[in-house]
């Protein structure tokens, strides 16, 4: 389906000695920022490395936009099968959201604390920096895709920076003959009473803070939804100081029995899982199964919590009274949404995931259906950073192949095994942890659906109702839902379901969602310079 | 090496230690929100991954920046957003309702 391209258009400029020399990388153990920021004290190389892309204005193999689990796999991999690469990322360094970490320049200690696989990050970061010291792969840090086109067979990335302080802002266009799309995603939520208050996060947003600031969002805390994500972040905020009042899982963990060979294909989870428990365990935080965080209290900021027992669909039960705790901060999460916007904006095909999450159709290759992208990553499904990994690997090996450069079969079918094995496993977890059947039944006609544009789970109600507005973008037409600033990011999901009334998602309720002209918020005044100084 | 980083918001010192941002430096001085929205309501962090566009503030004069995304620097000038529709340039919303 994709075409084999040769690589040569797009070779690098070979006559770069300084960079050759450096081709054996830095010492082993040697700290470097491999996505560099462009701050005091590196600034000098970091530029020169910056003004050496702006001015080749070439065409390179292989753009990959994210350097997480999956961007970073595949970046790595397509560079040191030959390829020219261009990594793209809106983080300062180097890890995305799951290995997000402290500065790198600021010299924190322990920058490894709280997180899993970090030996597995810190080995691709020496990679990618030697590739980088080699002119391998040109990173593009703190940079955001605003709008991606295709003009004579070669994709445009058109780049913003992620907020204005960054002090080197070109090149504003990244050009490349392939496209790897590994954007990740963040949490997925579902709106109750109160969620807009201060001092409610999504817990990935409190491990964020952890991971790589080292703050603590709150004292005393609640994490709650479902999945196996809350549990590091309960571990992660006590292991810091603060007091877990509970972990509120709506589901059961014998939900793992509905697809009991799904649970057992990745051993090393299940005994992840167990470590989280222990941790709970001593550090003395309860975890309630089916229960719900369903009303957030306070004034201007988060002072208390309602939480209640769920029955089998997701009813509060009536017969057990609910508990009131005080607490200064909320973290929910409900799981993950994959980042979509670019994988609509190049028309690859989408489905519908086991979680409800519209994903990117990709063959076992990781080819989309659209010549010269590939996806890899939460992107194509989630599933984790593992998964992630073995699918940016197996995308830079194919990559590789389609440039026309040999590459062992084995190698490839080796991987291709893991990336089954994982997403039976995901499929299990997924299935285990659905959003409960009767969630909206939690809300008031007041509880704030688009934190944005500040639109009421009544207004959507009554669009639906009155107008029989059966679908998000219908809702979103005529009450404004997902029309604000995060583009439907945060409250896209929630709206699809209350729309939905009950049915399962399909792909007509999410991909308009996902369709977004713009993929980053860009300024009118980059907006109106665009395509100057483009040759 | 760590030497905290002083930063003033609203007038008032904050700090922070290097490499953290704005948000995590706010979020450290028990700061919880510094934004309003139309509606009256306050905001502060939410996602903390720079999807939401909750956090947003004014950095040196450049207003709608992401909080949790603008690295923390010595002498940043950080000011809260005012309750009106923020006039920053940054995105396609439309500050009048009624279109």
């Amino acid at each position: 389906m994709t075409e084999p391209r040769p690589t040569d258009p797009a070779r690098p400029d070979p006559g770069a000695p300084a960079a050759l020399s450096q081709l054996d990388g830095p010492p082993a153990g040697r700290r470097h920022s491999a996505l560099p920021a462009h701050r005091s004290g590196e600034a000098r190389e970091v530029d020169d490395r910056w003004l050496r892309a702006e001015r080749s204005g070439g065409v390179y193999d292989v753009a990959v936009v994210g350097a997480g689990p999956a961007g970073l796999s595949a970046a790595v991999t397509a560079a040191e099968q030959g390829l020219r690469v261009a990594l793209v990322d809106a983080g300062a360094q180097p890890g995305g959201q799951f290995w997000r970490h402290p500065d790198e320049g600021a010299a924190w200690p322990d920058e490894g604390r709280g997180q899993h696989g970090w030996r597995r990050f810190t080995r691709l970061r020496d990679r990618l920096g030697r590739l980088i010291g080699g002119g391998r792969v040109e990173a593009f840090a703190e940079r955001q895709v605003w709008f991606v086109e295709e003009r004579a067979a070669v994709w445009h990335l058109h780049l913003t920076t992620t907020h204005a302080a960054v002090e080197t802002p070109a090149p504003r266009l990244v050009r490349a003959t392939s496209l790897v799309l590994c954007p990740g995603g963040y949490d997925r939520q579902l709106p109750v009473p109160g969620w807009d208050l201060p001092g409610v996060m999504t817990a990935g947003g409190v491990q964020a803070l952890l991971k790589a600031h080292r703050s603590v969002a709150g004292r005393r805390a609640v994490v709650a939804g479902t999945g196996p994500f809350l549990l590091p972040v309960a571990e992660g905020l006590a292991a810091a100081g603060a007091e877990v009042l509970a972990v509120c899982e709506a589901n059961s963990v014998t939900g793992w029995g509905r697809s009991p060979l799904g649970a057992v294909s990745v051993p090393g989870k299940g005994l992840e899982a167990l470590e989280y428990a222990g941790a709970l365990l001593r550090h003395r935080v309860p975890f309630r199964q089916r229960t719900a965080l369903t009303r957030v209290h306070g004034e201007g900021s988060v002072t208390g919590a309602t939480l209640s027992r769920l029955d089998r669909t997701g009813r509060v039960r009536p017969d057990v009274p609910p508990q009131r705790v005080e607490v200064d901060l909320v973290a929910f999460g409900w799981g993950f949404t994959p980042s979509l916007e670019l994988v609509s904006a190049v028309g690859a095909t989408t489905r519908v995931d086991v979680d409800e999450s519209l994903v990117a159709w990709v063959d076992p290759n990781q080819r989309t259906d659209v010549p010269r992208v590939y996806a890899a990553g939460e992107v194509t499904g989630v599933g984790g950073a593992v998964l992630a990994a073995g699918e940016g690997e197996l995308a830079g090996l194919t990559l590789a192949l389609d440039h026309g450069v040999p590459v062992a079969g084995s190698r490839i079918e080796a991987l291709q095994r893991g990336v089954r094995r994982h997403r039976r496993f995901a499929a299990a977890m997924h299935r285990a942890h659905p959003v409960p059947q009767r969630w909206a039944e939690w809300l008031t006609d007041e509880t704030m659906l688009c934190r944005c544009e500040e639109v009421t789970v009544g207004a959507v109600a009554e669009v639906r109702d009155v107008l029989g507005a059966g679908d998000a973008r219908t809702a979103k037409m005529l009450a404004r839902p997902g029309m604000g600033r995060c583009q439907g990011r945060v409250c896209g999901f929630a709206t699809a379901k209350l729309t939905a009334c009950g049915r399962s998602l399909e792909t007509t309720d999410l991909a308009p969602l996902a369709k977004r002209p713009f993929t980053a918020p860009v300024s009118l005044g980059e907006l109106a310079t665009t395509g100057e100084g483009e040759d | 090496m760590n030497d905290p980083i002083a930063m003033t918001l609203d007038g008032r010192t904050l700090t922070a230690r290097p490499g953290q941002s704005v948000g995590a430096a706010l979020t450290d001085a028990g700061v919880r929100s510094w934004r309003t929205t139309r509606g009256g309501q306050p905001r502060g962090l939410f996602c903390g991954i720079g999807v939401c566009f909750d956090c947003l503030i004014t950095v040196d004069g450049r207003p709608g920046q992401r909080a949790c995304l603008v690295p923390a620097r010595a002498g940043l000038v950080l000011e809260t957003a005012p309750a009106s529709p923020s006039p920053d340039p940054g995105h396609q919303r439309r500050d009048d309702r009624d279109d």
